[in-house]
This record gives C-alpha cells, structure tokens and sequence, in this order.
C-alpha cells in the first residue's frame, strides 16, 4: 500500500489505465468465451489491439515528441509484410503457431524499427508541417515499393524480384506478390496475444515517459532551444522516439496481418495513417488513455452504425466532427454536457493539456 | 523532341496540380490550417459545373460562375459550422475536423450524385495548338497556365496591396496583435476561405477538364498532391505554389518516361524529400527564425 | 469527487460498449426466405461496383420472389472495398443469419471473406472478384465471372489467332490486383505465342488521370495495337488523350471496359472501333437482356453493367441449384453448403452473361468470352 501511495499523480494514473485495461480484456474474454458478443465484435478484437498499439505508438510521436506524422501506416506494413515473410519461412522450421508468430512479430518491429530510423534522419533538418510531408512521402515511398516487390519461396530457397513474377519451382508459393499482397496468410493472430502485445507497448511507453529519457523528450517538445542549452542530445533523442514509435506500428502491423488471410499493400495508404492520427488527436495529445478508447470507439463505430445503411460513412462523418466540435469548443462542450459529458472527461483532460502545451510552445 | 514534348507533358500536369496549391497555400498562408477538404470543394466545384453543362446545357461560362458561387457559399458555410468554433484550439484538432468535413463532402455527394463516373466536358473544347514541329499544347493547358498566373498575380497585389489584404497578412503574422489593431480576425479568416473555396472551383473544372473524369473522389488524390506541390514550393507562399506545382508535375513525367512507371511516385517523393532535406522549408518559403 | 467522475466515466464507456455488444447479439431467425447475403463497396472511390452488384442482385431476388416458389432475402453490407471491413461485414451478416454467401464484389476483400466462408462452411459464389486467389484450396468458393487468367490468356489467344496486330502495347494498373493479375497471365500467353510486346507500362491509383508518357511510350514503339486490362473509367481517359494526340492504334479491353459506353457524357466516338472481351452486353436484343435492361433502368435510372449482370446471374444460378437441390430455409448453412457445392458442380446455367455455363471443382466458371466491337455506338459480335 505504502509503495502504491508514494507514486506520484501520473505513474497512478497509468496503473489505473493498465488495470482498466486489464479488467476490459477480462471482461471480454469472459463474454467472448461465453458466446454472448457476437461475430461482428468477436471479429474485431485484434484489429481494435493492433489499432490501439498504432494509437499509442503515434501518440508518441505526435504527443510526446511533438512532431506531426502522416505516414505511420508505412510502418506498420514495414512489420505487416515483413511479419508474414518471416512467418512463412518460420512454418518451415517449426509447427506451433505462436512461435511463429512470435518471431514475426519480433522480426517485423525491427524491420520496422530500422524504417523508422531512416526517415528519422530527415527529422532532424525539418519541422512543422514540412516534417509532415516528409512522413507522408515515406508512407507513399513504402506503398510504392511493395507494390512491385515479389517474393516467392521454393526448394532453392528465397527468390526476391522487382516489377515481375518469377517462375517458381514445382510446389513453390509467392509470399509477397506485388499490389496483390500477401494471400492465404495463416490467421494465427489471438485476441489474447494481441492484448499481451498491446500491454508490453503501453509499458514501455509508461516507463520512458516517465523516465529522464522521457522528460529529456518532452523538454525538446516544450522548447528545443532550451532543451539544447541545457545540455539534451537532439538527435539521439529524435531518432530514439521515431525507432520505437516504427517498431511499434511494426508490431502492429505483424499482428494485424496475421488476423486476416489477406494483406495488400493498398490497406496501408494514406488513409489509413489519418485515421490513427484521428485517434490520437481524438484522445487527447500525450494521452495514452484517450488514444485507446478514442481507437476502440472509433473502429467499432462505421460498424455499429451499420443499420444506417446508406449513410453510414456519412453520419460517421457528422459525428466525427461534431466530437471534435463538441471536446474543443467552449460553448459546445457545454452544450454536449449533459449529453455525453462523462465519456467527455476523457477527451478533455487529453486536450487540455495540450492547449497547455501550445501556450507554453507560443 | 521527346525531352521537350515530355517537359510540355510535365508542365500540363504540374499547372493542375498548381492550380490547386494555390487555393491550398492561399488557407494555410493566412489560416495556418491544412485544409484537407479543399480536395472535396474542387469536386463539389466540377459537379456544379458538370450539371450545368452537361445537363442543362448551359453555356460554360454560366457553370463556371455558378460553380464558383456555390463553392464559395459551401467554404464560408464549412469554416462557420466546422472550422471557426475552433479559432481557439490546436491546430491539429481543426485538421481533423477538416478530414472529417472531406469525408463528410464525399458521402454526401456520392448520395446525391451516386457512384457513376461522370465524363466532365471539357469547358475550353479538346483542341490542340502546334508550337513547333509536333509538338503540340492543349488548350486546357495553356487556360489554366494563364489562370495560374493571373490568379498568383492577383492574390499577391490583393494581399499586398488592399486593405483586407494587409489584415491577412497581419492576421497570419499574430492574430492577437491583429485583434489589437481593430482588424476583425474572424471576418478576415472567413473571407479567406471564401477566395479559397473559388479557387477550388476554378481548379475543380479546369481538373475535370484536363482529366474528365467525374466521381464523388476525384478530389482527394490530386488534392494530396497539390498539398505535396504546395509544401515543395514551400507553403504559404504565392508564387511558390505555382512553381512548386509545375515542377512536381514535370518530375512525375519525367520519373514516368525516364526511369519506370511502376515507381514513378516513390521518384517524386524522393526528389521532394531530398529538395526538403536542402532547403527545410520548400523553394520558396520564408525562412522561420527561431526565437530563443 | 473527482474519483467520483472517473469511476462514473469508466462505467459509462464500458455501458455503452456493452450494450453495442448486445445490440449486434440480436438474431432474428425464422423466417421462410433463404438467407443471402453479400459484402462490396457501397461507399467510397470503388462503390460503383458494389452498388451495381447490390442492385443487380436485388432484381432477380424480386423476380424470383415473385414466383413465389423459393424465397431469398437479400442483404448487403458495406466493405468500402477493404479486406479488414469485409471480414466485419461478413461476420455482420453471420449475425444476421446468413445461409448462403455471395462473397465480395472486389477481389482483396473477397480473399479475405472466402478464408472465412470456407471455416464456416457457408456456400460462397462471388459475382466478380476475379482473382485464381479468391478459389484456391476452398471447395465451397465460386466464382461467376471469368478468372484473371481465362481472361489474360484468352485476350492474348483472340489477338493471335484474329491476327489483330503485330506490335502489342499494354497499360496496366499495378496496384490493383484484377488489372495485374490479367497483365501476368497475358504476357505469359503471348510469350507461349511468339507475340511481339514493345511497350509495357503502368499506372496506379494515385496517378490515373495523366497517361501522356504510357501513350507516348507505345506510340514511339510503333504499337498498333494497344492492350488495356482495366475499368472503364481509366479506359475512357485514356481513349481521350490517345485521340488528343493523334495515335490510333486498335484497342482491345477486357470486361472491365464494359460500361465504358454508358458513362453519363462519355463521347461515344472516341470508343470507335473498341475491342472489348465480354460476357455481357447491355445492347444485346434477347429477351433475358432486355427484361433485365429495362427494369434495372425503371428502378435505378442507368443503364446496368456487367457487375449488375453477373450479379443477376448469380442469383438465379442459386435459385436453380436450391430448387433442384431441394434446399428449405430451415436448414443449416453447412448443409445447404454440402448441397450447393453438388450441384454447381454438376448443373448447367443459362444466364445473361453466357449461355451452357458449368464450374469446375476449383470453382471456376467456364463461359467463353464474347468477342465485340464497338461500331457506331453500339456493341457488334466479332464471331458471327
């Protein structure tokens, strides 16, 4: 009890956010096994862990560092193919699932990791929305590239080509092939395996924010100037965010692909890195609770919503602004008050903070 | 011969995406805020026109004007519901908002105007002049050039010269000084929109001319590569928009004949990040000095 | 207090996602009408095939309804053409009951939901995801429209043996898994027959308006004859800037080029001269065809394509196996699906897209491809 009490306010705070946590995956579990959710939820358990653990790694990113991405989704199909390559030849060695899953994972955050280090570098030179843009070229860049990347495996081993199909020896299997992606993907992604992954991600996240790593970042965030007079390493600390926030969507990434038989390089585009950017800004800048439930709420949404039929996307559209409307302006957030006012609390806090963070940026 | 017709190829496809960057550089210079759904007004924009013409068949010069009206009425609609309760949050939030309005102008207008491709009739006919030799320049190319230059032209004497203008400029400088000085920092925002919600529909039928095809997402794909153009170009600025527009568009074309169509774009990208990586904020952009 | 208001919040969130769980838990059975259900691109930049799909399909259901024989009740859900919203919409239409699956429209979802009918053993016939990927290793997955390959090869055999032209051209769209899927197997075909392929290029999704450099590749290469496996939509720019700088080659189109004559403002003379491969024609004067034109014109105001077609199709090819098959709407969809897949390997269906139809045990159909040309307008058997 001491140990707990002498925490201090943000390490309780994230206790009570992995607890939260745990007690929902509980509870899920529970009804899961007990056959009362139904397919459609059962369906998305992994994807809302991998778009959780995408959430938490752009966060890192945006709201911890402060430098706006707009194409953490290459990451994440840096881990995703990556994964399912290393998995494929995982299956030749060995038969239990989650060994191969487990080095594929492994194996797709730090193929991710060294993406991520690589467009780290031009961070250094740029900022703002200048930065952004790179991060969206890259997205682009990696998009492209998979899009003519074939790998196939046969007896003699791994074949790598570029632009063409290669001919495959008798009883060899494209792994990767081209704009079509991965097909007949082992679906050996777990529900449970993606919470696992989800919780070790929010610890290490928990764990640098709240270490001198952590404080040296946010310090570069608040004032870099400042932050560089006192003696902060820039660079190392920059690329150090931008590895381990690629290693993560990595992870992700890995774990989604092995959700689906299926993979394309297309599902990784753009949009896709808009949409954690939603979460995030969503949940609150900085707020690793905000960016899980903003994640989970938001891809369940379109599906919830399905009764609407043909305006489905559009009043997903219309609540998506009018959430943003209702958590960021004063006179609407009372006027949402009385109608959503608890689920609100969350956002809030997330987003008042970083209004902090803008006044002490200005 | 080749190089040349390839440099009037790039030089068409880079005045398109210019066209759009204008209108995308004109919001943020003043705003500061990445206007995603500009990308939806430009389509909005062609739509208007399209029924006019092809419809109702409506001299282009009416769907033109009626375009441009409706856009304009639909931008300064937008930034008063979506955008203007924002003044006072980040940045970011007003980007999400903006996403969310572009996926909002998509649904809506696949609703309306259903799913089915449109084939845009081209408001300045499909003809050809020869320059020299073979080497021949469309029409749409050479209006929207000329459209280019007479709106960069126009909006750089319109800020630098009028009265609003200044006050956009203040604006973009500290709002809170600009308060200060009695200028209406939500009108001049509001209005900003306005002649950027015009552009898009000028930019929307000259896209569609060039490249008649109509859908509910003909906007979202040239509009995040006029963003690229206008960050190349450095955002904000002018005239960087235009030069930045022209010169992705010749890139592309020549990353397309040069070196492979398969990874054309990765080519384009490529260049954009090694010219950031030279100069941090585009051509033309201003420099930011760091306050300590 | 403020312990208060996150405890409060906490339970509030986890309300709301309860009773989102049970609100999807809800399964009304019961009912007399065969359960069919379909997931496709009903939004966004691909909803033009879902939506033909959609409404092709719910003709024939009328019309079959209406015989008051066997009844269907039809459902489609939205996949914004993507695999992940595929898989929710299908498990979405488990929930619903379903018995007996039309798959996807598209082909990468279509991959996606075929893993899953197959685990459930739910009977799945997709209308037009093309792709050999869709049917590999799933006995019960059929296809309705012409596998990429059958295409891609049989393109490359009509342009052989009708002696078309000399020097082929193709443009092909290389992030999208039909187009490059037909480019793979033509190219290998036309290899086998010893024909000439002097330009090769490609365009994407991010870069389908300007097709200046492709053309002017095929033109420098002396193409005469210019090979384009895709949609309409890019066909029809690219017969626009062809035309605009004076390069006119013959071009040849697969069943993706279908529906290119009834874009709305399309200039129909650009399309002189077209070949296109395709089972089905709008024009065509049978009586099937022009039942079907009509009504689907009467109901949605446009003139249906191919995508409607095969849809149409598969609901009848379903309602011909389950009325011989004897299938009743009370049983289980593993056994309708044992019953399906005996029949559609066994019958053979007439349709709108093809006369004398039957499917392999791959589940691929055989239909052979119409060969057409487009003279004043208008669609022109080339066998006659």
């Amino acid at each position: 009890m001491k140990a707990i009490k002498s925490l201090n306010k943000t390490s309780k705070k994230n206790f009570v956010t992995i607890g939260g946590l745990l007690l929902v995956y509980l509870v899920v579990l529970v009804l899961k096994n007990g056959g009362i959710t139904s397919n459609l939820i059962n369906g998305q358990l992994v994807p809302i862990c991998a778009y959780m653990i995408m959430a938490i790694s752009l966060n890192l990113t945006v709201g911890i560092l402060g430098e706006l991405s707009l194409g953490h989704a290459g990451f994440m199909s840096v881990g995703a193919f990556g994964g399912v390559l290393v998995s494929t030849l995982m299956r030749q060695v060995t038969d239990s699932n989650l060994l191969c899953l487990l080095v594929a994972v492994i194996a797709g955050g730090v193929m991710a990791a060294l993406a991520g280090l690589i467009i780290g570098v031009p961070v250094l030179r740029l900022k703002g929305d200048y930065l952004a843009i790179v991060t969206l070229a890259f997205g682009q860049i990696i998009k492209s590239i998979i899009n003519i990347l074939y790998v196939g495996l046969d007896s003699e081993g791994l074949h790598v080509s570029v632009i063409n199909r290669m001919e495959l020896l008798e009883g060899g299997k494209m792994i990767i092939s081209g704009s079509m992606g991965c097909s007949g993907v082992r679906k050996i992604s777990t529900f449970t395996f993606g919470f696992v992954l989800l919780l070790l991600c929010l610890i290490v996240i928990f764990n640098l924010t709240q270490s001198r790593t952590g404080r040296a970042i946010m310090a570069l965030r608040d004032n870099r100037i400042a932050a560089e007079s006192v003696g902060i390493n820039v660079t190392k600390y920059k690329l150090m965010v931008f590895a381990i926030s690629a290693a993560m969507a990595g992870v992700a990434g890995t774990l989604f692909a092995h959700n689906f038989s299926t993979v394309a390089p297309s599902k990784f585009d753009f949009n896709t890195s808009i949409l954690v950017l939603v979460f995030v800004v969503l949940g609150g800048l900085g707020s690793m609770r905000g960016s899980l439930i903003a994640a989970a709420l938001l891809t369940l949404l379109p599906e919830l919503l399905r009764e609407f039929s043909d305006y489905r996307m559009l009043v997903y559209a219309i609540v998506l602004i009018l959430v943003m409307l209702g958590t960021n302006n004063p006179k609407l957030k009372e006027f949402f008050g009385g109608l959503a006012g608890k689920v609100k609390g969350v956002f809030v806090k997330g987003n008042k903070k970083t209004g902090k963070e803008e006044n002490a940026n200005g | 011969m080749e190089f040349l017709s390839n440099v009037i190829n790039g030089i068409s496809l880079g005045s398109i995406y210019a066209i759009i960057a204008l209108g995308y550089t004109m919001v943020y210079g003043i705003a500061k805020m990445l206007n995603f759904a500009h990308g939806d007004v430009i389509m909005v924009g062609a739509y208007v026109c399209f029924f006019m013409t092809s419809r109702y068949d409506m001299p282009a010069i009416v769907g033109i004007l009626l375009s441009v009206f409706v856009c304009t009425v639909l931008g300064i609609v937008i930034e008063r519901l979506a955008y203007k309760p924002l003044r006072q949050a980040t940045s970011l939030a007003v980007l999400i908002t903006a996403i969310g309005m572009s996926y909002f102008l998509q649904n809506a207008a696949q609703l309306l105007w259903t799913s089915n491709p449109k084939v845009f009739k081209s408001v300045v006919g499909n003809g050809n002049i020869e320059i020299a030799g073979g080497l021949h320049i469309s029409y749409v190319t050479v209006v929207t050039i000329l459209a280019c230059l007479v709106i960069m032209i126009a909006l750089t004497i319109f800020t630098g010269k009028s009265k609003m203008g200044k006050a956009m400029r203040a604006c973009s400088e500290d709002k809170g000084a600009a308060q200060l000085m009695g200028i209406n920092v939500n009108t001049t925002i509001s209005i900003t929109f306005a002649i950027g919600s015009a552009l898009a529909a000028i930019a929307g039928v000259l896209l569609c001319s060039a490249y008649p095809n109509l859908v509910p997402t003909t906007g979202s794909m040239p509009g995040i590569k006029a963003f690229t153009a206008a960050v190349f170009g450095g955002i904000g600025s002018i005239p960087g928009a235009l030069v930045g527009g022209i010169l992705l568009g010749v890139i592309e074309i020549f990353a397309k004949a040069y070196i492979s169509t398969e990874i054309s774009d990765a080519i384009v990208f490529a260049v954009l990040i090694v010219v950031l990586l030279v100069k941090p904020t585009g051509l033309l952009g201003k420099k930011i000095s760091e306050k300590v | 207090m403020r312990k208060m208001k996150k405890v409060v919040c906490f339970g509030l969130i986890s309300a709301m996602m309860l009773s989102a769980f049970a609100g999807c838990g809800k399964n009304d059975s019961a009912s007399a009408a065969i359960k069919i259900g379909g997931t496709g691109p009903l939004t966004g930049g691909a909803a033009v095939y879902g939506n033909a799909v959609k409404r092709g399909a719910e003709i024939a259901v009328e019309e079959i309804n209406a015989l008051g024989d066997i009844q269907f009740e039809l459902k489609y859900e939205d996949d914004t053409h993507d695999a992940e919203k595929a898989v929710n919409a299908y498990n979405s239409l488990k929930d619903w009951g379903v018995q007996i699956s039309f798959g996807s429209v598209t082909t990468q979802p279509c991959i996606a939901t075929s893993a899953d009918t197959y685990a459930d053993r739910i009977f799945a016939l997709t209308p037009s995801a093309s792709a050999p990927a869709v049917t590999e290793g799933k006995d019960n997955m059929f296809q309705m429209c012409f596998s990429d390959p059958n295409q891609g090869s049989a393109s490359a055999q009509y342009i052989s043996d009708k002696k078309l032209g000399t020097k082929i051209a193709v443009i092909y769209k290389n992030d999208d898994v039909y187009s490059t899927g037909i480019r793979d197997t033509f190219m290998s075909k036309a290899k086998e027959l010893g024909l000439d392929v002097v330009s090769e290029t490609t365009f994407n999704t991010d870069s389908q308006n300007d097709f200046s450099v492709q053309l002017n590749d095929a033109k420098n290469a002396g193409a005469d004859i210019l090979f384009l496996p895709m949609y309409y939509e890019a066909a029809a720019l690219i017969l626009a800037q062809a035309k605009s700088m004076s390069y006119a080659p013959t071009f040849f189109g697969v069943d993706g080029m279908d529906g290119i004559l009834t874009l709305e403002g399309f200039d129909t003379s650009l399309a002189e001269g077209v070949i296109l491969l395709t089972p089905f024609s709008a024009d065509a004067s049978d009586e099937k065809t022009v039942n079907f034109v009509n009504k689907y014109k009467e109901k949605y105001n446009e003139v249906p394509n191919q995508f409607a077609a095969d849809a149409y199709d598969c609901v009848y090819a379903v309602y011909q196996a389950c009325k011989n098959g004897k299938v009743t709407a009370d049983m289980s969809a593993a056994d309708i699906c044992d019953i399906m897949i005996a029949q559609f390997t066994s019958m053979t269906f007439d349709g709108l897209t093809g006369n004398g139809m039957t499917w392999n045990t791959k589940g691929e159909v055989t239909k052979s491809p119409k060969g057409m040309v487009i003279e004043n307008g208008v669609y022109v058997g080339l066998d006659k």
